[in-house]
């Protein structure tokens, strides 16, 4: 049962005091489950309870009710297995980009010398492309910068598995962007599960295989798993421009804007099974043309040849470039 | 005129000396608004004046400069021996409280439970002049350097100690939680997170106890007697000698601003940009 399920999320449960008495329920009887290498974002508007599942995952907050099993474990507290990327990068001020990941290496591997810590830490301050600044201290450091120094921390300790708390929230567009490409490549290298926090959907999108779709709290449940349909071969530069883009792109939308809203009416519809959170796979968003028509029909009216002649297929009828042939003719002879 | 300001400011302080100095001089001259002197005291000291003028006081500075250590019997010691007593009864009592608070200051900064569960003795506590603890330490310890040790004891534990405190329950939640995330145990974490963040607040509890320290020393050794700076302002008031005295004033003053620039230094080392 568990063979697929490395992270699997039993029926979580969690209640806060309320100031005047009796308790808030955030979220109620919650079920998901991940698999190893996944990259896991949930989505959701604000004070729906992300952060709290996520500290829950982390072991920095407890379930009411309910447990969360990671690699057929039950988890009880934090863990060197588990890393946390907090939203505020969340450095020790008074150590340099060295000493904060050298802290996290030599937690986790309490028996290593001072040489074998700052190689391990090295590597990883390499690996998020911050040579050079070894010994710089985090005031000294830009916001994309310390958030860096925060990923080299936890992936440094070579963890299990990678929580994020809107990691790139605070930074502006061109730094996210470039982090969201780096953590990408990171985690492709290396296979890690990622379980994140977000509020952008292009983000999540862009990264994720999986995009939790999390209600509105008080009682917020995940509404909807979306998979997503881009190839995992994916760029920043063009990810966009993909046929099954915008299906994927609305849908979250739609549901951020009105679905989230009002899902307790779904939920009361019927149907719906906390334990079997509907997997969605949007398509394109229009009727598409079948993907394998002909290479080299015209893509729409008024686009009859091509500009450029591809050079293993002259172009009928047309005498071969003289430079090109003569080349060629010297190269058979 | 593009000066510095430090360079401005100086000249500023120069000027408010001077006059300052200058009025001095002026009102001790004799005459003017000065108060009348009764003869019989001024064949004993031998002034025009019942307060000495800034001369005095000047060629007085210069007299104990001279020879700051001399002993010539147990009322006559040099300011050098006297402030050499002061400040080892201060530095004891104040590295015996910072023994004591430190750690007692984590212990209520980490746990809720002790917090609460001390928080009323120390509220009793806290207000009490350490003065009114000498009849009680002279009569338990007999003997009064001890006791004036145990003053400065007692008088240097609760800024440290509710600083301390207050350092170490405010470290921000996020770096507590990095801890945890990384399993640190309970005394690295303390040692590693918690000294390092709380270590500006405690430095400046430590500033605030050894500036009262300093205040209650001279104090306590008017009333205990025998040795040290406090003592010789009052034996030099007994002596009827206004000239020690505003030397002894000074004095005081200079080691106090002294003693606090050390621990401002050492505040500044452990203060982190954030």
């Amino acid at each position: 049962m568990s063979g697929d399920k490395f992270i699997s999320i039993e029926g979580i449960t969690r209640r806060f005091p309320a100031p005047g008495g009796g308790t808030t329920t955030v979220f109620e009887d919650l079920w998901l489950s991940m698999q190893r290498g996944d990259f896991t974002c949930i989505i959701g508007h604000s004070g729906c309870g992300k952060t709290t599942v996520l500290n829950i995952l982390a072991g920095l907050d407890a379930p009411s009710e309910g447990t969360v099993i990671v690699d057929n474990q039950a988890i009880e507290g934090p863990s060197l297995d588990r890393a946390v990327i907090f939203q505020s990068h969340a450095l020790l001020p008074w150590r340099s980009v060295m000493g904060n990941v050298a802290y996290a290496v030599a937690s986790k591997w309490r028996s290593w010398g001072r040489a074998d810590v700052e190689r391990q830490s090295q590597r990883f301050i390499d690996l998020v492309g911050l040579s050079g600044a070894e010994h710089k201290r985090p005031a000294e450091l830009s916001g994309g910068m310390k958030q860096r120094v925060g990923i080299a921390r936890a992936l440094s300790i070579e963890p299990k598995i990678m929580l994020m708390d809107e990691p790139f929230s605070a930074l502006d567009a061109l730094t996210r962007g470039t982090l969201q490409d780096e953590v990408r490549r990171i985690c492709l290298e290396t296979g890690q599960t990622v379980f994140m926090i977000t509020h952008d959907v292009d983000e999540a999108i862009y990264l994720a295989d999986r995009v939790v779709l999390m209600t509105n709290g008080p009682d917020a449940v995940f509404a909807e798993i979306v998979e997503n349909p881009l190839p995992k071969e994916r760029k920043r530069a063009d990810f966009h421009k993909h046929s099954l883009y915008y299906g994927v792109r609305n849908h979250i939308i739609d549901f951020l804007v009105s679905r989230s809203r009002g899902f307790a009416g779904e939920i009361e519809a019927g149907g719906f099974d906390r334990r079997r959170v509907p997997v969605v796979r949007p398509g394109a968003p229009e009727p598409v043309i079948a993907a394998d028509r002909p290479a080299r029909t015209p893509s729409w009216p008024g686009l009859s040849r091509q500009s450029t002649p591809l050079p293993d297929e002259p172009r009928r009828g047309s005498p071969a470039p003289t430079g090109h042939g003569g080349r060629r003719k010297m190269r058979e002879g | 005129m593009t000066r510095s300001l430090a360079v401005r400011a100086l000249f500023v302080s120069l000027v408010i000396f001077a006059v300052f100095i200058a009025i001095w001089h002026v009102a001790t001259m004799g005459g003017g608004f000065d108060v009348p002197i009764d003869p019989e005291y001024a064949k004993l000291v031998g002034t025009k004046s019942g307060m000495p003028g800034p001369l005095d006081v000047w060629w007085k500075i210069w007299e104990h400069l001279k020879n700051p250590f001399y002993d010539r019997g147990s009322n006559d010691k040099g300011i050098g021996i006297q402030l050499a007593y002061s400040i080892a009864r201060v530095t004891t009592g104040y590295f015996l409280a910072v023994l004591v608070a430190i750690p007692i200051g984590f212990l209520i900064g980490m746990s809720p439970i002790m917090s609460r569960a001390l928080d009323p003795f120390i509220q009793v506590l806290k207000p009490i002049s350490p003065l009114a603890w000498m009849p009680l330490a002279l009569y338990t310890i007999k003997d009064s350097h001890l006791s004036s040790i145990f003053v400065i004891f007692i008088c240097s534990l609760w800024p440290m100690l509710i600083n301390t405190a207050f350092g170490v329950a405010s470290v921000r939640r996020e770096w507590l939680n990095v801890a945890r995330t990384l399993e640190v145990g309970v005394f690295r974490r303390a040692f590693t997170i918690i000294l390092p963040a709380a270590a500006p607040t405690i430095l400046t509890g430590m500033r605030i106890s050894i500036g009262i320290a300093w205040l209650v020393i001279v104090a306590a050794e008017m009333l205990v007697g025998g040795t040290g700076i406090g003592y010789f302002v009052w034996n030099e008031w007994n002596n009827l000698s206004i000239t020690n005295v505003i030397t002894a004033i000074l004095v005081i003053g200079i080691v106090g601003m002294i003693l606090d620039q050390l621990l401002a230094r050492a505040t500044r080392l452990v203060t982190f940009p954030e």
